[in-house]
């Protein structure tokens, strides 16, 4: 009798101590997840309901007029436009020139490394110094690329400061960066399929490449393919970087990109009530991208 | 590693010479679209590095070399040098590096082990937290952040680019994954010697999740190396600057005009992370498999 309740007390007391230090544990993180994050957020979505400006001693509350005018505002239309079209340029291009890339490499033994390094290399690297490269390498008159455009017999293009290719321009040095990130994804999914799967395939008669590709490949990448596709939309929704050292949203604005916008308005002309409701904005097109992102991720990582 | 080169398949068994030729056409173009790609990745690093050790002369030509006739990569580079701090910028860099880490790991992997192994009340919340602040990048929670550390005075300190990165939900998720396969018998027996939940995290966990903490350690140096945004918000005095803030700083001084002297400081900045990539190039790619996220 009391060899069970002493056990059913130290079984208790057991519990009682794993609860306090699991809260302990968890309690540093919970500290900085309510100062960093949720904390922030309120007062985030507070400031957006006021003129408030950076400095000022008062504000006044101002409601949802931040986010009509938002709606109603040419320029950030004009911004959430152009990070459209550069995700639908980025997406694309640094999705499946990864998977081509991919399963080139994929297929190589001795020369497998040597690729990967190079490709990988614009990941690794600072983008701000680089693009101070790509401007020089792009320079109408100076830059190599134009002087082979000449050489050719064409033109040349001044690709910064020209509002037709300015953006696609930044696209391409966007897909340049991140290209190299998605291969090793591709290269991760595509060590995964067995191997016997090809055999097997080949003894069924898809003996050509492509034929293996759409048969095999191509379903079971599937799950690392969303995933890509949706952690590349959410970088190329953030582009911030390039603009802000090569374009500052120029020529005329064709490269204004919201979250330029949004550090503007915040941190240069300190609308910062303005601001806020931009952030919603920002934050719900990003919502809708990690969504799905953290559905993906749920999926894939498993150890 | 691979087992799937196309000669040694063919060596296997009698091949007739048409199969051969069309084999080696499709090495060849492959080869062809690898190395154009190779090409398009390589132009930026090697126009650099060209144009780091070129007089201006030799810059300020419609003509394409490339190797400079002369040798001016000593003046270019002592002008860089003299001109900005890059040295310093790149000593920043490694402190908000190394400063924002290991904070990370402090508080992350209790929190990771808590979440993975230990029952206590309200863990499912902490949880779906954790999974919120995964869907919220840095730029979201900025201007709050910046006026609270402008209303302390904070601005300018490595510890106003350090805050908002203290915590970092990513790692909480992953090594709650990597903590969640750990064996649950060893985690009793070492409690039945007596050993402190405490010294189980650090001593008999952790250690355990050293490729995960590995993989996600390359991850956090990398993003934040490279980080522009919050520097750009934080940081005014040029001293203070990280890499990416320092290169900005020093092309609006240049205003664009010196592209010796600015092709060497972009060499001397990029020059650390990609010669760490070069060294430990398997963890770098380990560890964009495993934590796969940017």
């Amino acid at each position: 009798m009391t060899a069970v309740a002493q056990g059913a007390a130290r079984s208790r007391r057991r519990r009682w101590i794993e609860q306090a230090t699991g809260l302990g544990f968890a309690l540093p993180a919970l500290a900085l997840l309510f100062l960093t994050i949720l904390l922030p957020l309120a007062v985030l979505l507070y400031l957006s309901m006021t003129n408030y400006e950076f400095g000022a001693i008062s504000a006044d509350w101002v409601g949802l007029a931040n986010f009509q005018k938002a709606l109603g505002d040419p320029i950030i239309r004009r911004s959430v436009v152009n990070t459209l079209v550069y995700v639908a340029v980025v997406v694309p291009g640094g999705v499946f020139g990864a998977l081509l890339i991919a399963i080139l490499v994929h297929g190589r033994r001795r020369t497998r490394s040597f690729y990967e390094v190079i490709y990988f290399l614009p990941v690794t690297s600072t983008l701000i110094a680089m693009a101070t490269v790509w401007q020089f390498l792009l320079h109408p008159a100076l830059g190599p690329v134009n002087a082979v455009l000449r050489s050719l017999g064409f033109g040349q293009i001044a690709f910064l400061s020209e509002p037709t290719t300015a953006l696609p321009t930044l696209a391409v040095i966007g897909i340049w960066q991140l290209l190299g990130f998605n291969m090793i994804l591709f290269l991760a999914g595509l060590s995964a399929i067995p191997r016997d799967l090809y055999e097997a395939a080949e003894i069924d008669g898809a003996s050509n490449p492509i034929d293996r590709f759409l048969t095999i490949t191509w379903p079971l990448l599937g799950p690392t393919t969303m995933f890509v596709i949706v952690t590349t939309m959410i970088t190329a929704f953030k582009i911030f970087d390039t603009v802000a050292v090569m374009t500052r949203g120029g020529p005329m604005g064709t490269t204004e990109v919201l979250l330029y916008n949004i550090y503007l308005e915040g941190f240069q002309y300190f609308h910062t009530g303005y601001a806020a409701a931009l952030t919603f904005i920002f934050l719900a097109f990003i919502l809708v991208f990690s969504v799905a992102q953290t559905f993906t991720l749920d999926k894939k990582v498993h150890y | 590693m691979a087992e799937t080169a196309l000669p040694s398949g063919a060596a296997a068994r009698p091949v007739p010479a048409g199969a051969m030729a069309a084999r080696l056409l499709s090495l060849v173009a492959v080869h062809a679209v690898l190395v154009a790609g190779a090409v398009f990745m390589l132009l930026p690093f090697v126009w650099m590095l060209i144009t780091s050790v070129k007089p201006p002369a030799e810059i300020f030509t419609a003509q394409i070399s490339l190797w400079p006739k002369n040798f001016y990569g000593v003046e270019n580079y002592t002008f860089a040098l003299s001109q900005a701090p890059l040295l310093r910028f790149a000593l920043n860099g490694l402190i908000l590096c190394f400063g924002i880490l290991a904070v990370q790991l402090l508080v992350a992997i209790p929190c990771a082990y808590a979440l993975a192994k230990l029952n206590f009340p309200g863990r499912n919340v902490v949880f779906v937290l954790v999974l919120l602040g995964l869907c919220i990048p840095v730029q979201v929670p900025a201007m709050p952040l910046y006026i609270a550390l402008a209303e302390l005075g904070l601005l300018n300190t490595y510890f106003s680019m350090m805050a908002p990165f203290f915590l970092s939900v990513f790692a909480i998720f992953l090594l709650r994954q990597f903590f969640r396969s750990f064996p649950d018998d060893i985690i009793h027996a070492a409690r039945l010697d007596g050993v402190s939940e405490f010294e189980i995290v650090w001593r008999i966990v952790t250690p355990s999740a050293w490729p995960a903490i590995a993989a996600f350690s390359v991850f956090s140096a990398v993003a934040h190396w490279n980080d522009l945004y919050w520097p750009l918000i934080v940081i005014s005095d040029a001293k203070m600057a990280p890499p990416p803030l320092g290169m900005m700083f020093f092309a609006d001084a240049e205003t664009g005009s010196n592209y010796g002297a600015l092709t060497a400081a972009a060499t001397v900045l990029t020059a650390p992370l990609v010669i760490a990539f070069l060294i430990a190039r398997r963890r770098f790619i380990d560890g964009v498999t495993m934590t796969g996220v940017k």
